[in-house]
């Protein structure tokens, strides 16, 4: 499996701050048609993009949807995002359409490790530096593009204020080379071989 | 901190997790070991399909299982065939990838069959002191019968399916000591609503959630399942409750769980497994259960719940935005009592609320009750075992004497994927766990409660506190007895 990897990234942000943002919005249920990771991207956020549930009818009052955020490959977001539902498919949708990271001061968890498996960047700050980076670039997003630079772990406005940010060392490690996590892990089937032997003597009840 | 770790009392968790410590990466990161792997056909279908095509195999097929629980329709006599457009595909993708994997399982007629979360605990796959894993986020269910458990996303399943484990980043643990006794008519889905209105959604961020207590030991297993459940709704990692003697009733002679010799080694196991008493968590939250009431959400996220005889908010302080934004959606005015609001139907089901003892409180609560003029009412049992058990008690007949339409088991109405709905725009009263915009239908508001709640506002036709009717029928009940 081939994941793109992700060190510095340039783009249009769009700044969708509410809270809670879980991801039956992102990709409601009924855009999951088909038996597969690809063609996901038309139905993100399809609740709020298209004006009628199932249509494709462009609401233009959607952010995405609107000029100045046209190309829009990062996303500045709320408190909890990515909360609800497991689904996979939320990440995929965003990746398909062109998101290469999210700014949000906290992410459902199960959707932050999703994004670390497909090459999405989640970069934590606080609610307060969100603001002043959605203030730095919404009077004209096109040319006010935000830097995103995972080797130096900071976020950087047009007008050269840089915020820094961490990120677990093995999570900066796999988005950085594009790393498959499953590769990385059958290293150790020795070992883990092993382990399920000695496990096996002192939870014999615990295996069928 | 850290460091005084080891002089220091365990917890629950901390317990698990090293007794399923199979790999140390250094950086306090290590790699889980995974007891029981739980598929159904909407994410785990992708897993399955996704891993054959890398060329890797399930290595342990016999700790792997699946259902079908979410695109099935739920009407008699259902099929491969589903009113979600593609549904078939979904179910048939997901049988093929499972013979072929060699997993278990429980498909669309099987007498097993059910919602994942609901037929884990009912076969004996999840047990105490497992770790289990889903590509489903109410996973955590299962933290109520002690198991460490929690939902995943497709690659993480496939991690899972083929290495045996997974890393599980978590920082920190949160103990919620509910403390007390609760009130008439309040329940388990009372107690966790309470707890992520007053917490907020995100309240259990980073943690995983020993939820312990009085009233934690005082509640059955069923309802420790129900309050486990909602964990994810306060984004916790996970939840989970230690394990006692009712644990271990309930899980014994389950079709999956150990026998004989085995089975008193697992028992013995079990009764060492809780946090030890001088064990520090890096949070601890106290609750006095006497003072929460029948709770309702009133909005588009858990955290916008009230106590049902409390008014809806008004949209100020630092949620302002976000609070205006579910009164728009819910179209409900602030200041107005939430009893009394119409509604056009009521759905028990969910992994959240649907197994035995939930049904039994609702067909008793509903004994010589109807449900009001054009209300809409479903039944949906969390599996075809919980389905044959009531109907073996004849519950369906009262569910149905009352107004109810009583189905197979799935998810059904709890989410909505193109198939089963009440209808865009209803306003509904639900026993599930999420009230997300959209979530049971294009529009549809959700009221989340508990199935006391769910039935009484059916049987009036609007958002009603279980406690009057319930104190209503005391009387009539005495006079049957004379
Ligand atoms: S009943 Fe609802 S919450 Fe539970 S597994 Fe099914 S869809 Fe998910």
């Amino acid at each position: 499996m081939s994941i793109e990897p992700f060190t510095v990234h340039t783009g249009v942000a769009a700044p969708m701050l509410q809270a809670n943002i879980d991801t039956d919005a992102i990709i409601p249920s009924r855009e999951m048609k088909l038996v597969s990771k690809q063609g996901l991207g038309e139905g993100l956020f399809a609740a709020w993009r298209y004006k009628l549930p199932g249509s494709r009818e462009i609401n233009p009052d959607f952010i995405l949807n609107t000029p100045p955020y046209e190309n829009t490959t990062i996303l500045l977001g709320g408190p909890n995002f990515g909360c609800g539902s497991s689904r996979e498919h939320a990440v995929w949708a965003l990746a398909e359409y062109g998101i290469r990271a999210i700014i949000a001061p906290g992410f459902g968890s199960i959707f932050y490790n999703n994004c670390i498996g497909n090459g999405l960047l989640p970069v934590v700050l606080s609610e307060a530096t969100i603001r002043r980076l959605a203030q730095a670039i919404e009077a004209s997003p096109q040319q006010q593009k935000l830097r995103v630079d995972l080797q130096q772990q900071q976020v950087c406005t047009p007008q050269g204020d840089c915020f820094a940010f961490t990120i677990e060392k093995d999570a900066r490690d796999m988005l950085l080379n594009g790393l498959d996590r499953i590769g990385a892990t059958l290293q150790y089937q020795t070992q883990i071989d092993a382990f399920e032997k000695e496990d096996r003597k002192r939870r014999s009840w615990a295996y069928l | 901190m850290q460091g005084d770790r080891e002089t220091m009392g365990s917890t629950l968790i901390e317990k698990i997790l090293s007794d399923h410590s199979a790999i140390d990466l250094g950086d306090r990161r290590r790699l889980i070991y995974i007891d029981r792997i739980f598929l159904h056909e909407r994410t785990g279908s992708i897993a399955l399909q996704s891993l054959q095509e890398s060329g890797r195999q399930v290595a342990r097929p016999q700790q792997v299982f699946c259902t079908m629980d979410h695109i099935v329709d739920t009407f008699p006599g259902r099929g491969d065939e589903t009113l979600m457009p593609s549904g078939t595909q979904f179910i048939q993708a997901t049988r093929k990838e499972a013979h072929h994997a060699g997993i278990h399982l429980f498909d669309v007629r099987d007498e097993n069959q059910g919602i994942a979360h609901v037929v884990a605990a009912e076969q004996g796959i999840a047990l105490p002191g497992l770790t289990l894993v889903c590509p489903d986020s109410h996973t955590c269910t299962l933290g109520g019968l002690g198991a460490l458990a929690w939902g995943i996303g497709s690659t993480e399943a496939e991690h899972a399916l083929t290495t045996r484990t997974l890393e599980l980043r978590i920082a920190k643990t949160l103990r919620v000591n509910f403390e007390g006794t609760l009130g008439f008519g309040v329940t388990a889905k009372d107690m966790i609503l309470h707890l992520i209105a007053q917490h907020g959604a995100d309240g259990g961020a980073g943690y995983v959630v020993e939820f312990a207590g009085s009233a934690i030991r005082a509640l059955d297993v069923e309802q420790r399942m129900t309050l486990c459940n909602m964990a994810v709704e306060f984004s916790a990692v996970s939840g989970l409750i230690a394990p006692d003697e009712k644990t271990i009733d309930y899980v014994r002679d389950r079709p999956f769980s150990p026998k004989g010799e085995q089975w008193d080694k697992a028992v013995a196991y079990w009764q060492q497994l809780r946090s030890d008493d001088d064990a520090v968590f890096d949070r601890e939250i106290s609750i006095d259960v006497s003072t929460i009431a029948p709770a309702i959400s009133w909005g588009i996220n858990p955290e916008q719940t009230i106590a049902v005889d409390a008014s809806i908010p008004a949209p100020i302080g630092e949620k302002s935005a976000y609070m205006q934004k579910a009164i728009d959606y819910i179209k409900l005015k602030p200041g107005t009592p939430i009893a009394g609001t119409p509604i056009d139907a009521a759905f028990i089901g969910s992994c959240t609320n649907s197994r035995l003892s939930d049904l039994r409180a609702v067909a008793e609560f509903l004994q010589d009750k109807h449900i009001a003029p054009g209300v809409a009412a479903v039944c949906v049992p969390g599996s075809t075992q919980v389905k044959r058990a009531a109907e073996a008690e004849g519950l369906h007949l009262i569910f149905q004497r009352a107004g109810f339409e009583w189905r197979e088991s799935g998810c059904s109405m709890c989410f909505y994927a193109g198939g089963e709905t009440f209808g865009a725009g209803k306003r509904v009263v639900s026993t599930t766990n999420r009230n997300f915009e959209n979530r049971q239908g294009p529009g549809v508001k959700t009221h989340i409660a508990s199935p006391l709640t769910v039935a009484a506002s059916a049987v009036a036709g609007a958002i009603t506190d279980p406690r009057q009717m319930l104190t209503e029928q005391a009387p009539t009940r005495r006079e049957h007895q004379l």
